[in-house]
């Protein structure tokens, strides 16, 4: 199936060298950050932890909420999603990739990383994330390529797949639970040190993933022969809906126990991201971006009416994202070093190699997705669903 | 033969990258390596005594397992002592025992780590002795 | 039976990774050294679980504590990174008061005791994070003496480490530290570290195999008190029983091993 990869019109082809140039920019960053270290990025004593951590729990949370179609499809019998799954997969697998090598561009020793398998540590919660995402992976690429090959072939897929599907299904939300326990199991660190972590990250990941899907199978429609279908994008949109609500919920509940109780040590990561503390006030421009971002999204998603215009609804996905991408994929992170054991803030903003390496990696993650979307829907524009998205039928 | 062109100018491309090496170096084999033992700390010792903690042979082929082996007893064990197949006792360290005879990193360690082209991270935390350039 | 060429190249590809990983533990199983021919040094310091006291009443001037501190990071080369204070590395350094105990801050407290710099160092906590968290036993409690030691051979630079510890005694190699060690006051008997690695008091693991106190102990003149926590004949037992001392954060349930008295 790879071979419809390398069929491409004009467009295809401008697209897949203007990511490979942003690969090869952020391969020489790369190269320079691997020579000198990590002292090229923003990182500190302090904040030990930037904008690489930051985008890989973010990517996790998009890698999870492949489950969201794929769920209601198998589990529910929801037909409309019939469509999506495969795009959901194949997100799926684009965002642990990318998660994998931003943990890889973090690493100080990168060279050494197999230490994590020559010594497994089964008290270390990064032992099981590196199991989970890599189990993930595997799961996500079997089910993917076989049921797509499956549909090429216009035959049912395998029955062994089945049993794989609800196995992938339980995983999703166990790998963002797991990046959750990264966090919520440090003493001292008062933002991350919450029970209400892991569904957090849920939520979120639930709004902020579906929401890119959303606006990926837009751009598929637009530009291919393949229509993922007005009425599973309109399903999608009321998740993106009442996850983002959920995920604003959550971040109230925070806001409350930290500030009705008065505890400093709980309020002062808050205080610092959105009002600034003791004169340090970096990230509060960004984290109110994130929330306006955040009330746009909201109002647009609420109201069915709006909703049901797909415009719009690109907007409120586009809103949600980066609210969340900001939110989940910085703010969350960095917050949780400032201020730090010693009640000292330092600040932290990443450099130009390190915003280069990271750009590097989603462009990494985007020419997998672009790949992988593009066989899925060269196939998908052979055999297509009638017009109820029931059965398949032969394209005319 | 299909496509006969094809092919044989993917033999003449692959043959080429093949032996690219041997051509690149001029078929010259780079001087066999000839690590060096006379360091003055060594030859200072009386002939009898001048025995590495194991056997030459088995330092030969195993120096890099006892290594292994010593930096782990010494760092997660905490046991600093080596007892050798003879019953001696050295003080496991690579700066404070080894190097101490073999002040020669350059002649010693380099010379066939540089032949076969292993690059051990030894030195970029231990301290090598101090060499005259020579 | 015939099989087709894709399924011939699957089974091929099945075999060689099969074949590559048979090889490679056959050669696994060699001949090498017994770990039963390493032993303790017989003038080595030992104890169950080691512990510190400092006495802040015998810390009058700037130079005392400058004096333990030129101890510890001399003979560790730990190099002094003045360029970028975000790169700093200390193993042994001072906070004042408001921040070494952060959440015991009291306005009216006279002055002196508020600013009063404290020697701050790796706990060796009895159940510490920074060892709960770690994906590759780098760092790790030892089970003899409880010494919370590193393995910089090991340690992969992920800084979950820093993360996890509730003390801020975790410093990371952000550049080659190298070319920060005056080279005139180097340690030849001690490694340096490299670049991407995580570091932090051991505790002196190294003098204490040779029968030596930790450097910082020694040159304190009595100011660090040092010894075993679960011995009650020790040195630090007895100041414990008989003076009121403070540990930091205790709360968090590390089980610090570094006492203060104020
Ligand atoms: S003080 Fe920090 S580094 Fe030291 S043992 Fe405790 S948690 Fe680990």
């Amino acid at each position: 199936m790879l071979e419809k990869a390398i069929y491409g019109g004009r467009r295809y082809w401008v697209w897949i060298f203007f990511l490979l140039g942003l690969i090869s920019v952020g391969f020489l960053a790369y190269l320079y950050q691997f020579k000198s270290g990590l002292g090229i990025t923003g990182m500190s004593r302090d904040v030990s932890w930037g904008l690489y951590i930051g985008q890989f729990t973010f990517l996790v949370g998009v890698a999870a909420s492949g489950v969201m179609v794929v769920l209601p499809y198998y589990l529910h019998d929801y037909k409309k999603f019939g469509r999506l799954t495969i795009l959901g997969e194949f997100l799926a697998i684009a965002a642990v990739i990318m998660c994998m090598l931003f943990i890889f561009v973090d690493l100080g020793q990168p060279l050494r990383v197999l230490n994590v398998i020559l010594h497994p540590t089964p008290n270390s919660v990064m032992f099981y994330d590196m199991l989970v995402l890599s189990g993930y992976l595997m799961l996500n690429l079997l089910i993917g390529w076989t049921v797509l090959g499956a549909e090429r072939k216009e035959v049912a897929p395998p029955k062994w797949v089945k049993p794989l599907i609800i196995l992938s299904i339980v995983w999703a939300p166990s790998i963002h639970t797991v990046t959750a326990f990264l966090y919520a199991g440090i003493p001292g660190k008062h933002f991350w040190l919450t029970a209400i972590l892991a569904a957090r990250f849920l939520a979120s990941a639930f709004a902020g993933g579906p929401a890119l899907l959303i606006i990926l199978a837009l751009i598929v429609r637009k530009y291919t022969k393949f229509d993922p279908g007005k009425e599973a994008i309109q399903s999608l949109g009321k998740i993106v809906t009442y996850c983002m609500l959920i995920n604003v919920f959550f971040l109230g509940l925070e806001l409350f126990t930290a500030f009705y109780s008065q505890i400093p040590g709980h309020m002062h990561t808050f205080a610092y991201l959105y009002a600034g503390l003791h004169g340090h006030n970096q990230l509060v421009p960004i984290m109110w971006v994130s929330s306006i971002l955040a009330l746009i999204a909201i109002v647009l998603l609420v109201f069915p009416q709006i909703r049901k215009n797909e415009n719009l609804l690109a907007v409120a996905c586009l809103a949600t994202f980066f609210s969340l991408w900001i939110d989940k994929g910085f703010g969350l992170v960095v917050g949780g070093f400032v201020p730090n054991s010693f009640e000292k803030i330092t600040e932290y903003w990443p450099t130009l190699p390190e915003a280069l390496i990271a750009l590097a990696v989603w462009a990494i993650g985007f020419l997998v997705l672009t790949i992988l979307y593009k066989i899925a829907v060269s196939i998908k524009e052979e055999v297509v669903f009638d017009k109820y998205g029931e059965k398949q039928i032969k394209a005319e | 033969m299909y496509n006969a062109g094809k092919i044989i100018i993917g033999i003449i491309i692959f043959v080429g990258l093949v032996t690219f090496p041997f051509i690149f170096a001029g078929g010259k084999a780079t001087a066999k390596p000839d690590p060096k033992i006379d360091t003055p700390e060594i030859l200072k010792m009386p002939e009898n005594e001048r025995k590495c903690v194991e056997s030459k042979s088995f330092m030969k082929k195993e120096h890099m397992q006892l290594l292994n082996d010593w930096r782990d007893w010494v760092v997660r064990d905490g046991n600093t002592i080596y007892t050798n197949a003879e019953g001696k006792t050295f003080n496991m360290s690579l700066q404070n025992t080894c190097m101490k005879c073999h002040s020669n990193k350059k002649k010693f360690c380099d010379e066939c780590h540089n032949y076969t082209a292993v690059k051990p991270y030894c030195w970029d935390c231990h301290i090598a002795p101090k060499e005259k350039e020579s | 039976m015939s099989i087709n060429r894709r399924e011939f190249l699957k089974m091929a590809g099945i075999t060689t990774i099969l074949g590559i990983g048979g090889v490679s533990a056959v050669q696994g199983v060699r001949n090498r050294v017994e770990a039963s021919q390493a032993s303790r040094a017989p003038e080595a310091l030992t104890a169950k679980r080691w512990a510190m006291v400092v006495d802040m009443s015998k810390f009058k001037s700037e130079e005392d504590y400058q004096k333990c501190i030129n101890a510890c990071h001399l003979s560790h080369n730990v190099p002094h990174i003045t360029d970028n204070p975000k790169h700093e590395i200390k193993w042994l350094w001072t906070e004042t008061y408001e921040h070494a105990f952060p959440g015991n801050e009291d306005k009216y407290r006279a002055e002196r005791f508020q600013h009063m710099p404290f020697l701050m160092l790796c706990n060796h906590c009895e159940n510490p994070p920074c060892v709960r968290v770690c994906p590759t036993q780098a760092t790790f409690k030892r089970k003899s003496d409880g010494i919370v030691m590193m393995d910089m051979h090991r340690c992969i630079g992920c800084r979950f480490c820093m993360a996890g510890c509730p003390y801020g005694a975790r410093s990371f190699n952000y550049k080659d530290p190298r070319p920060y060690i005056d080279g005139s006051k180097e340690n030849l008997e001690f490694p340096t570290r490299m670049k991407g690695v995580v570091e932090k008091c051991t505790l002196c693991y190294e003098r204490l195999a040779k029968g030596l106190q930790p450097a910082c102990v020694e040159v304190s003149n009595g100011a660090l008190i040092f010894g075993d926590l679960e011995d009650p004949n020790s040195a630090v037992r007895k100041v414990l029983s008989e003076r009121f001392t403070i540990r930091r954060k205790p709360e968090l349930g590390t089980g610090t091993s570094v006492y203060y008295i104020i």
